[in-house]
């Protein structure tokens, strides 16, 4: 049973992981339908900035509660900056936007190698977020509690944004119809770039959180970004908790697979059962119904 | 636009007349590269250089797949990795196995050293047999292309969720592979393979005799692909790519038609592969995951997706580049390599192959304003 | 004309909740030219995504004695039923005379589909001569003025041997001169086909149609001659009796439909 639940919860960690990386996804993918390939290295740059954050600050708890917005910060800019450079002039070639934001991925993976070097490097997480404890015989790190904690904070947060604020409102319309909100008077490439920086910015936050559970590289994005794809794929692009609900579940179900088989074998089932998933919900849990042709 | 008045009464387009040379524009063509390839190129090149080149016709010919799947049929194969491993994994334990039996071993090298019992795997055993070995190298990968593809394009996941999919099947892959130490050789792949169906692969000559065999391979399929491409179902796909509810309420089955072009494209790759093993000697997880997969494509986008010509040379002058270049310069080429992705596919859709088109159609523009709205280029959303 | 006629009963599509088609019953003789009217809303091209199952419907649909609700689209599309789209979908990229081979060809087989096309199947002569498409037939279909690319459907569903054409706006957006020319296709294609067509121009209505069944709120309101239906109290009050006006439908709101339709 004390098995069962320390899987359980494994599987919750690592699903909030998934899902602090997907929220951003569900705007830039989920809302705009815009592969971006390079939402892994906005992790990347998320996690550097706790790094040079924490050279500069000596206090390890300090330095995480700046990293957080900062990050945000540093991450939606380059997002809203590739947004204006590339992507506006890709929106109606979306495979193509997936390609060619590989090619920035690539480049950003090269600047992270010149300027902090190829090896991977390492945070001080702060003593508070170092610790166990221990719940009806369940032991619960701090460090994914807290990451716990801050994917379902950004995803309240998010929600409440899209539902409540007149911006919420804005990128909706655009959504729903581009060229309504057009002539609705809404500056449809402002919102375009706002809703790219928040997207952007969330995978700032989750490069954070990443600190806490382990090293950060060049490479660090690259090793969620599909799995993070995945999410949106199966949760749907018309609603948050559709992402939410298939961040935990890959998670639980990836992490109950590892322990009966292998982690190998239960990358491959959880695509199987992917694949099987939208046999019957092609289009994910929650969709967007139009009478549209495509 | 141009208005007509009437269905009857339409303005006359003077019939474009096939003058002799434009007949034999693709044959000349072909046999100009076949003299190049089989000719001018193994007087030329050194076996070092041969070899390498050998190595860059096998990525040209996943490219013809490409051409096919991704140019025409506008399906975003990520996932060609996949069925380039298979081939080349099928390939390759055959070898193992024949290398093995050929010093009187039961067991490839590696397995004596990682292996847990003495036995073959049971799935290892059919490999042994040549014909059976070679005919994997094509059928697996067009069976798991056959499967995931039946299940992906029946229920229409298309656009972004396929190339999602397929990227996702080249990860699992990969993972799976290096999880398999015991029987697969883990991260390290297979390696050191010596001999190829009884020659010594050492021996230069015969390293000449692969290149020559690879050669062969790559014209035969861009012949075959250009007979795709131009019959009825090269024309079907193109109108699957561009609209494909449209073809729906013609009676056909889309899905079908995609299966087709992605099964296909799987076996090239799978070929490709397979002849990979004996030019290089090694197959191994690096060469199959979600890096080396995208990298099957950018080839076939700097050179043009849709023109198969285009892709094929694109793929050989990326892998050149790619190995001249990333040695002496590795940050140097990564950062060139990002930005082929960025100009090639962001800026030049078409491939250097559309460059011609591309400017003439700049140099007409400023002359006369346009009277009509050019096609899209091809995309499914 | 002999051949299968379309039996509608009791025909309903929701979405979410929305009944967009609440309970239609429609019977259209082999060899009508049927129009369907009905303001925006009214479920006229749900009618037709419905019989052509590209959306769920519940009811019964027969096409002569078989039955279509639960098919999928291509089976549907081969029993001969073809359609129209409110803005042209035709494949851009290919020519006039590969668009109609591709119409035409649905049922080929496997070997000629790999073989290159050669010469020009007769049906797809005729329907260039139909259509007066003949002396553009090597042009890519993209370039194609707008009547034209419409006329190319039409063209296609005639070489894709359709007993029923359901088209759904083929004259929003046309000149004046175009319109009379569509009509007339439409006329003469109808001498051995059954033509159904959506549309909002009365004028275009009055002129061409041989039955008309007017849509309101997913329900039928009204059917039969274009006499009779305009002669309906019923009809003039919710339709064209609107803004008190006679034709209030005719030029603003089919210049606006496609865009705001189907976006």
């Amino acid at each position: 049973m004390t098995v069962i639940l320390n899987q359980s919860f494994t599987g919750i960690s690592i699903g909030a992981v998934l899902l602090l990386i997907a929220l951003g996804l569900t705007l830039t993918f989920g809302q705009m339908g815009v592969i971006n390939m390079a939402h892994g290295e906005f992790i990347m740059a998320g996690a550097y900035t706790t790094y040079v954050l924490q050279k500069s600050i000596s206090s390890a708890g300090i330095s995480l509660l700046v990293a957080l917005p900062l990050a945000f910060l540093v991450a939606g800019a380059m997002g809203a900056l590739l947004e204006w450079l590339l992507i506006r002039r890709l929106y109606t070639r979306p495979l193509d936007t997936l390609l060619v934001t590989w090619g920035v991925s690539l480049m950003l993976q090269q600047l992270a190698r010149d300027v902090f070097g190829a090896p991977n490097v390492q945070t001080h997480a702060p003593d508070l977020l170092t610790g166990n404890m221990s719940v009806a015989g369940v032991t619960l790190a701090n460090n994914r509690l807290f990451i716990l904690g801050l994917a379902l904070l950004c995803a309240l947060t998010l929600t409440l944004i899209l539902r409540l604020t007149p911006l919420g409102r804005r990128i909706r319309a655009v959504v729903q119809n581009r060229d309504l909100a057009e002539v609705s008077g809404i500056a449809t490439e402002r919102v375009d770039r706002t809703t790219f920086f928040i997207g952007s910015g969330l995978a700032g936050v989750a490069g954070v959180a990443l600190t806490l559970v382990g090293p950060i590289g060049p490479t660090m994005g690259t090793n969620y970004i599909v799995d993070a794809f995945l999410v949106v794929v199966v949760g749907g692009v018309a609603q948050l908790k559709g992402s939410v609900i298939t961040a935990f579940a890959l998670g639980v179900l990836q992490s109950v697979l590892e322990y009966s088989t292998t982690v190998s074998v239960a990358k491959v089932i959880v695509l199987v059962a992917i694949v099987a998933f939208l046999q019957w919900r092609p289009q994910g849990l929650y969709t967007l119904r139009t009478r549209s042709l495509v | 636009m141009t208005t007509t008045t009437s269905p009857t009464e339409t303005t006359s387009v003077v019939q474009p007349s096939v003058s002799p040379l434009e007949r034999f524009r693709v044959p000349g063509a072909f046999l100009l590269g076949a003299v190049l390839l089989i000719g001018v190129a193994p007087l030329a090149l050194s076996d070092f250089r041969l070899n390498l080149l050998a190595k860059y016709l096998c990525y040209a010919i996943v490219a013809v797949g490409v051409s096919l799947a991704w140019g025409r049929g506008g399906l975003l194969v990520l996932g060609q990795g996949v069925f380039f491993g298979l081939g080349g994994y099928a390939m390759a334990m055959h070898l193992k196995l024949a290398d093995a039996a050929a010093t009187g071993q039961t067991l490839p090298d590696f397995m004596q050293l990682y292996g847990t019992s003495d036995a073959l795997p049971w799935w290892w055993e059919p490999f042994a047999d040549p014909a059976f070995a070679l005919a994997m190298t094509v059928l697996l990968p067009m069976a798991v292309a056959a499967l995931l593809g039946f299940f992906v394009f029946r229920r229409r996941v298309k656009g972004a969720y396929f190339a999602i999919l397929s990227q996702a099947l080249a990860a699992a892959l990969s993972i799976w592979l290096i999880g398999q130490q015991a029987t697969t050789g883990g991260t390290n792949g297979l390696t050191d393979i010596q001999g190829f169906f009884g020659y010594d692969l050492n021996d230069p000559v015969n390293q000449r005799m692969v290149y020559f065999v690879i050669a062969a391979v790559l014209l035969l399929l861009m012949a075959a692909a250009r007979q795709l491409f131009v019959s009825r179902y090269g024309e079907l796909l193109i109108a699957v790519r561009d609209s494909e509810e449209r073809v729906r309420f013609l009676g056909y089955n889309p899905a079908n038609v995609k299966l087709v072009a992605y099964v296909v494209a799987a076996g090239m790759a799978g070929l490709a592969g397979a002849l990979f093993v004996p030019a290089v000697g090694i197959i191994s997880p690096a060469l199959i995951g979600i890096v080396p997969s995208i990298g099957f494509v950018i080839g076939a986008a700097v050179g043009g997706r849709a023109s198969l010509v285009g892709a094929v040379l694109g793929a050989i002058v990326v892998a050149w580049a790619q190995s001249t270049l990333s040695d002496a310069f590795p940050a140097a080429w990564t950062y060139l390599q990002g930005l082929l992705f960025v100009l090639a596919v962001g800026f030049l859709p078409g491939g250097l192959a559309s460059l011609g088109v591309v400017l003439r159609r700049r140099r007409t523009q400023t002359r006369t304003t346009p009277t009509v709205s050019t096609a899209p280029t091809g995309e499914t959303a | 004309m002999s051949g299968e006629g379309l039996t509608v009963r009791d025909l309903r599509v929701t979405f979410d909740g929305f009944k967009a088609v609440d309970g239609v019953d429609l019977d259209i003789r082999p060899g009508d030219l049927r129009f369907l009217i009905g303001p925006n809303g009214a479920g006229k091209t749900t009618l037709v995504d419905a019989v052509t199952g590209l959306v769920k419907a519940t009811g019964s649909v027969r096409f002569g004695s078989e039955e279509l609700l639960g098919k999928p689209v291509h089976r549907i599309a081969r029993m001969g039923i073809g359609r129209t789209f409110q803005t042209a979908t035709i494949f851009e990229e290919l020519t006039v005379l590969q668009n109609l081979d591709i119409a035409a060809g649905a049922g080929r087989g496997p070997l000629t589909m790999l073989r290159r096309r050669k010469g020009v199947p007769e049906s797809v002569t005729k329907a260039l001569e139909t259509t007066g498409l003949t002396d553009l037939r090597d042009r890519p279909a993209g370039v194609l003025a707008h009547g034209q690319k419409q006329w190319l459907e039409i063209g296609m569903l005639l070489v894709q041997d359709v007993k029923l054409l359901l088209l759904d706006e083929p004259v929003a957006g046309m000149s004046q001169d175009e319109r009379e020319a569509t009509g007339e296709l439409l006329q003469r294609v109808s001498e051995d086909h059954t033509v159904v067509v959506i549309e909002h121009d009365m004028d275009f209505m009055r002129s061409f149609a041989r039955s008309v069944t007017v849509l309101h709120a997913g329900k039928v309101l009204s059917w039969g001659s274009v006499a009779e239906v305009q002669s309906d109290a019923k009809v003039q009050e919710v339709y064209l009796g609107r803004a008190s006006e006679p034709e209030p439908a005719s030029e603003p709101a089919a210049a606006s439909v496609p865009a705001a339709e189907e976006a």
